[in-house]
């Protein structure tokens, strides 16, 4: 009776099959670096090796400081596109595309049950699908380039139930600040996060991705969602266009294969359940994930500047979500609300659908697809003092680039409706 | 081995974006200077006070947050040879095993040491020495002290390769 992670790693180490709290060696199918990438191929080198073991495996993002907004940004940028030349690396998505956990999932870059391991800690986020995906750091990074694997310890799994139905107003993201409010920021600490249940089953795909996408912020090595017919929907085209593949019924069908599930009587080291249905909107307060409070507990907060972006909440639904709720109105005076679409797929989707032009119309400003001011580079920056309501997923003393700044995490709707208002409100209350 | 150093103790959930800010993280690459920012928005005072062979206490999930190796680096750049914790976030404790900063999971330590007191920590016997006493800690799995003796991942990876070019 094996969990996920037991049977996702067993694939990976190539062994028959493997328990929690083993060392295993595994080769990761694929491995992903962003910006960090050029720092990553200088440690490579060092190794003394001139080549990439896998480079077919390798997937590069343009992302976090996107456009450069120095010399040095952009110099990493080409010393990123060097390498990745050299080494005949051609997943590389460029400035613009879009952030590397939503870029790598509209590209189908990952499959169900198959493991990829980043350079970055959201890597969790490859969940929404049914991968394993972990962060790492980035001399791992260099070392799975040079080695094509990398030790892992196969984690203990905790399982939660999700019950209910989502209430009108209520999303996968309070849901997320629910749970990590209730557990803490170590509550899923070296843990594999599975999520079973109708309420999991009922998410479009956009909400099903913040779920992996936050666990991080809980701690959890990687997290888990059973992959159903809306995931092979999802990816099945995607992959076909991507592999320049004309059958996409069979190649559905050799997703479907590759799917992993846990076996009924799998070990989990915890268990928890949650009904969605008596859920209300949640805030993460400064400067903590795990410091979370109803919006009703928080309103008439002042807000000067709200961010609706990221590879938490950055797609379609979440800039529609935002697009409801200002459409018609304005942006408050001493308020600025800040849109960037996670890429350039949500950002065309969203220009069609007409959401960009209600943002623009409420006095949104649109930046270019990429982290944006997620973790302190650029394009909104606060100022000390200033206090920020975010759409991301950590909300850290600093990491928007000033230990003085406040930051409030919600859902994209919270964040248009506080921009409308300029102070923390519940969207419902402003219809 | 026996590190021994003084002690820089802090609370519960240290993230790695107050040991090294996310704005330097793409303009910010030489270790030296790295240091220069270590625990920049937790303890300004740290990066002009710290000694080598100082030792970093931290409460539960030292480290959480970002993937960012430099929250190590700048730690091991400016000195500092282990991290005792009550725990250590995941990334956290693999970017200290890979870049030789030894993580040391002991919470009694945590409640006895005093900061900037003098703290031992001897890896054969795995205790911890403060005023308070001694205090046991488990052992790292096999695997994780051969990195560690190596001087971190990149170090053992160069001279396995290098053997392998070798035969
Ligand atoms: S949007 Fe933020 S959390 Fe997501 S990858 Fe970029 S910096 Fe990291």
């Amino acid at each position: 009776m094996k969990t996920f992670a037991e049977k996702a790693l067993a694939r990976a180490a190539g062994l028959p099959e493997v328990v929690a709290g083993q060392i295993v060696d595994a080769q990761p199918d694929v491995a992903l670096s962003h910006d960090n990438t050029a720092p990553i191929s200088r440690t490579f080198y060092s190794l003394g090796i001139q080549k990439v073991r896998y480079p077919e495996r390798l997937a590069f993002t343009m992302d976090h400081a996107v456009p450069a907004p120095t010399t040095a940004h952009a110099q990493n940028h080409v010393d990123t596109r060097r390498f990745a030349a050299e080494q005949g690396v051609t997943n590389v998505f460029e400035v613009g595309r879009g952030i590397c956990h939503q870029v790598l999932s509209e590209e189908a870059i990952v499959l169900p049950g198959q493991t990829i391991l980043g350079a970055d800690s959201h890597t969790p986020h490859f969940g929404w699908l049914g991968a394993f995906g972990a962060g790492v750091g980035r001399s791992e990074m260099a070392a799975i380039w040079a080695t094509g694997e990398l030790w892992l310890r196969v984690p203990e799994s905790m399982r939660i139930q999700v019950d209910g139905a989502w209430p009108e107003g209520v999303t996968s993201k309070d849901f997320c600040l629910k749970v990590i409010g209730d557990l803490g920021a170590d509550g899923g600490l070296y843990f594999s996060v599975e999520f079973h249940g109708p309420a999991i089953g009922a998410l479009s795909i956009d909400s099903r991705m913040v779920i992996p996408n936050m666990m991080a912020e809980m701690g959890a090595k990687n997290a888990y969602l059973p992959p159903d017919d809306v995931t092979f929907d999802y990816l099945a085209p995607r992959r076909a266009r991507r592999t320049g593949r004309s059958d996409i019924a069979a190649g559905r069908e050799e997703i479907v294969a590759g799917a992993l599930y846990p076996d009924d009587g799998a070990t989990y080291a915890a268990t928890y359940r949650y009904d969605v249905s008596s859920l209300e909107p949640m805030l993460a307060l400064p400067h903590r994930v795990d410091k979370v409070a109803p919006v009703s507990q928080v309103r008439g907060t002042r807000v000067q500047q709200a961010f609706v972006g990221t590879c938490t909440n950055g797609r379609l639904e979440d800039l529609e979500a935002a697009a409801r709720v200002v459409r018609g109105k304005r942006v408050a005076a001493g308020t600025r609300l800040l849109v960037i679409p996670a890429s350039s797929e949500v950002y065309l989707a969203a220009l069609r659908s007409g959401a960009i032009e209600a943002l623009v119309e409420a006095g949104a400003s649109i930046g270019t697809p990429g982290c944006g001011p997620c973790m302190g580079n650029h394009m909104g920056i606060p100022a000390p003092h200033e206090v920020t309501i975010s759409s991301a997923n950590r909300n850290f003393q600093g990491r928007m680039g000033t230990r003085d700044a406040e930051i409030y995490l919600a859902n994209p709707a919270v964040v248009a409706a506080t921009a409308i208002a300029g102070y923390i409100i519940d969207p419902r209350e402003l219809e | 081995m026996i590190l021994r150093g003084r002690a820089w103790k802090y609370g519960d959930d240290v993230n790695t974006d107050v040991i090294f800010p996310g704005k330097y993280t793409y303009n910010v690459n030489d270790p030296n200077e790295m240091a220069k920012h270590a625990l920049e928005d937790l303890d300004p005072t740290f990066a002009g006070r710290v000694q080598p062979g100082d030792i970093v206490v931290g409460g539960k999930n030292w480290g959480n947050g970002s993937s960012r190796e430099q929250a190590v680096v700048a730690l091991r750049a400016a000195g500092v040879t282990a991290v005792i914790a009550v725990s250590i976030a995941r990334i956290y404790f693999r970017n200290a095993v890979n870049n030789g900063l030894l993580p040391v999971i002991c919470p009694d330590a945590v409640a006895a040491i005093q900061p900037g007191e003098t703290v031992e920590i001897d890896t054969e016997r795995h205790v911890v020495r403060c005023v308070a006493g001694e205090f046991d800690f488990p052992p790292l799995s096999p695997s994780i002290n051969a990195i560690l003796a190596a001087g971190g991942l990149i170090p053992m990876l160069k001279a396995k390769l290098a053997a392998e070019a070798a035969s």
